[in-house]
């Protein structure tokens, strides 16, 4: 089987990152709102809930979905 | 359209005023997800929009009791839209590709496991084709033929890992964790070669 450098690093990019107790994408999304309003109320979201940040660093999907959340929050409240 | 707290949208929206804060919630989600979603839909934006937003609310008014008021209303129910608009836009995008379409050729043959593009340097190349034959053996070894599925979908092909869930008859959390137990596996695997991922990832860098 043939697979590229990229491939590669991403799989060891994501056991890199693997610590023995994460989040699922479920938990993370429960979390999401209040981690958004913390961020947005400029208090600091990644050391109080360091389990989602990880989770949103490691996990492409939640991730893309945590960025669009945050742009669509900002334009509801300006 | 006026501020409710958290408390009146909940009751507005189960009780006589329902039509008029539904319409309201309509208007809050549409303006957030037409600006956060512009750039990633060119084409029939707004209607695409109506569409997430329309069932969004059915999801939210299905879901309201598991609100647990962390977070302002809005703010959670965008959430929702949010997943809404995501699961439907990858449902659409990777709709006509199939798990064996995204998996390298020969995927089930991991020995032996070989670079496309092998660094030109000889002396590194001889040690990439050492990491390859301990990342094959973990690959063919360590982890179940779900868990190689998922994780070349992903790693791979690119497959978002709902898309991947649904074509394994699972979900995502499930799959989250299935995933999990892989890179722990390989984690481990490496530990008990000496290696880390960082020396792995050293012999793999760009050139």
């Amino acid at each position: 089987m043939k697979l590229s450098s990229e491939t590669i690093r991403k799989m060891m990019n994501s056991v890199k990152s693997t610590r023995d107790q994460e989040l699922t994408c479920g938990h993370c999304h429960d979390e999401l709102d209040h981690f958004i309003e913390m961020r947005l109320a400029g208090k600091n979201a990644e050391e109080a809930m360091p389990l989602v940040q990880e989770h949103l660093d490691r996990c492409a999907g939640c991730r893309e979905e945590y960025e669009v959340l945050l742009e669509a929050i900002q334009a509801m409240i300006t | 359209m006026r501020n409710r707290s958290n408390a009146e949208w909940l009751s507005d929206l189960s009780g006589i005023n329902q039509s008029e804060a539904i319409e309201d919630l309509r208007r809050v989600l549409k303006r957030g997800l037409i600006y956060a979603l512009s750039s990633r839909i060119p084409i029939d934006l707004e209607s695409q929009v109506d569409d997430f937003v329309q069932d969004a609310i059915l999801r939210i008014l299905d879901k309201m009791d598991t609100f647990r008021g962390e977070s302002k209303f809005t703010t959670w129910a965008q959430k929702v839209a949010v997943r809404v608009a995501f699961t439907e836009m990858r449902r659409q995008r990777w709709k006509d590709i199939s798990l064996e379409d995204l998996l390298p050729e020969d995927s089930g043959d991991f020995t032996p496991l070989v670079l496309s593009d092998p660094s030109p340097d000889p002396e590194r190349r001889a040690v990439q084709s050492q990491l390859l034959e301990i990342i094959g053996s973990m690959l063919s070894e360590d982890l179940t033929e779900r868990q190689r599925t998922a994780l070349l979908a992903i790693m791979h092909g690119g497959m978002p890992l709902d898309e991947v869930a649904r074509r394994m008859d699972t979900n995502r959390n499930a799959l989250y964790k299935l995933l999990h137990d892989a890179r722990k596996q390989m984690r481990n695997r490496l530990i008990e070669k000496g290696l880390t991922p960082q020396d792995v990832l050293a012999v793999f860098e760009n050139e």
